[in-house]
């Protein structure tokens, strides 16, 4: 099977097969990719990034992102943890917004500094 | 009048790094001047990941990456004006800007750094023909409206153009509830990167359709569809292959246009191919002391790149305040076999062997080729590419003995050759 590796803008063409002991991957330049085409055929993941309106500060929304990569079936699921959130300032870069989303050890995290009026 | 010794117009990514470049190469006295109200420029925007893995090892949002270079420059005092516009500089070198809290300041500058990024291609720019509804918008205008505003330009979407804005922005507004219908890209192959291609299109079958335009916009008030229509070899619209798609809103992501006002207002050299300023190996552009880079100098694909440049031009314009300048005269990088330019577009003749990049793109996908760099008629550089698209910049960094062998060469040549030959 061939995938485009999604880990950095090089997007390596990556060859996969399943064999008796695991897995041969092939194309990949560096170990990420290796790593990502099975994770692409076992339990694909992705980062989710997205924003939430703020108050008491002159910006009018904050940034997110997962800290760390979710299932992927789970992104729109994920995405609508974050109905009805409203942060307010002020906000540190880092700081979890949405704790344990759906359950699992992910959390959206602030990716943007809001400073309060 | 004011004084300083260098002026950074812009404090984006181009304009933080040169900031640090030059601060960082011992000059104290810098000035950066930014016409938002805050530093990062257009990284505060894209609120995706993907910066930074060249620069920092690791995967950052826009707002991330811009935070480690505001916080660098704070870190350095370098002063900076926000909510400042600059509206004019001259040959002198002396920048006119106006703000809510000066009004309106005059500095002299001794070194003046453009690091003015792009503006995007507007409807008006490819001509489109149809209505003239709402609903139609540039990428980055829709990704400043829904990730700084919190506010959506759509529900039903197409997208024309495949460049990575309207990659990114495919995937933002399914995010958000609308629905991408088509990204239409009138070239065969895209000029976004692979990487968003998959995830951004294909992780949720959002179908991209290659060599097809828009040939009609529909919609009284507000836009009710889109015609497009497949295009033949010579990009011309094929009009028996028109299909009418339903949407509220079109996007467009075609290209991006360096924002040289200021520098064509001061009589800058432009090159007709980049739209931005013709520079030396220096960075310096055809007025001594004026230096530029970032995306006003040419559109680049990664922000780190951006960083790279921004950094050594700050270092190049601090060396020109405490040194000045020595040429003998200067060559021209000439093209060959299907790369597009090449920046710089000049080599000076001096003994200054500092090492520097020669970047470029190629102007059609080509398969197994060497790039080469000959310096009068001699071989200096080379390097093997499996496959190179005018979507991906170019690198050769030249090494100090390669560029001695530019120095004082009178023809210096760059281009594409097939491997086997």
């Amino acid at each position: 099977m061939e995938l485009i590796c999604i880990c950095c803008p090089l997007g390596c063409r990556v060859s996969i097969e399943k064999t008796a002991d695991g897995f041969n991957v092939s194309g990949n330049t560096c170990p990420r990719g290796k790593d990502y085409a099975i994770s692409e055929l076992t339990a694909p993941v992705r980062m989710v990034t997205s924003s939430v309106p703020v108050t008491g500060s002159m910006d009018k929304t904050v940034s997110l992102k997962t800290d760390k990569p979710i299932a992927k079936e789970l992104i729109f699921k994920s995405l609508e943890t974050l109905k009805g959130v409203v942060a307010k300032a002020p906000v540190k870069e880092g700081e979890v917004i949405v704790a344990n989303v759906l359950g699992t050890d992910v959390n959206f995290v602030a990716t943007r500094e809001i400073e309060a009026i | 009048m004011e004084n300083r010794n260098i002026v950074i117009i812009g404090g984006g990514p181009a304009g933080l790094a040169a900031a640090m470049g030059a601060y960082d190469a011992g000059e104290r006295d810098i000035l950066i001047l930014e016409r938002e109200p805050k530093l990062g420029g257009i990284l505060n925007q894209c609120i995706h990941n993907g910066f930074g893995l060249h620069t920092f090892k690791e995967e950052l949002t826009g707002p991330e990456y811009a935070n480690r270079f505001i916080k660098e420059v704070k870190a350095r005092n370098i002063e900076y004006k926000l909510g400042t516009t600059v509206i004019s500089f001259d040959e002198n070198k002396v920048v006119t800007a106006v703000n809510d809290k000066d009004g309106l300041i005059k500095i002299q500058a001794k070194a003046v750094i453009l690091c003015c990024g792009c503006r995007e291609r507007p409807r008006g720019g490819i001509n489109i023909a149809g209505c003239r509804s709402a609903g139609i918008f540039s990428a980055g205008t829709a990704q400043k409206l829904v990730n700084m505003e919190g506010l959506m330009p759509g529900k039903e979407i197409v997208i024309l153009g495949s460049g990575d804005i309207g990659l990114i922005m495919a995937r933002r507004m399914t995010f958000e509830g609308a629905k991408v219908k088509a990204v239409v890209e009138l070239m065969p192959y895209s000029s976004g990167l692979n990487r968003n291609i998959v995830q951004c299109l294909n992780d949720f079958d959002i179908p991209l359709m290659f060599s097809y335009t828009v040939v009609d916009i529909k919609g009284e008030g507000r836009v009710s569809s889109v015609v497009i229509a497949e295009v033949d070899e010579r990009l011309n619209p094929k009009m028996e292959t028109a299909q009418e798609i339903p949407c509220d809103t079109l996007l467009l992501s075609v290209g991006l246009i360096p924002e040289n006002e200021l520098a064509k207002q001061a009589g800058i050299n432009l090159s007709t191919i980049t739209s931005g300023a013709e520079v030396n190996d220096r960075m310096m552009t055809s007025i001594e002391g004026v230096f530029e880079c970032g995306n006003v100098l040419h559109v680049h694909d990664l922000v780190d790149f951006v960083s790279e440049e921004s950094v050594l031009a700050g270092k190049c314009a601090a060396s020109y305040v405490k040194n000045g300048f020595t040429t003998n005269g200067s060559t021209k990088i000439d093209t060959f076999g299907g790369v597009r330019y090449c920046v710089p577009q000049f080599v000076e003749h001096n003994d200054d062997y500092t090492p520097f990049p020669l970047k470029m793109r190629v102007a059609n996908v080509f398969k197994n080729i060497w790039i080469k760099v000959y310096a009068d008629g001699v071989e200096v550089a080379k390097k093997r590419k499996q496959i190179s698209t005018p979507g991906e910049m170019e690198t050769i960094n030249l090494k100090k003995e390669q560029v001695e062998m530019l120095r004082n060469a009178k023809e210096i040549k760059v281009g594409i050759e097939e491997v086997n030959k």
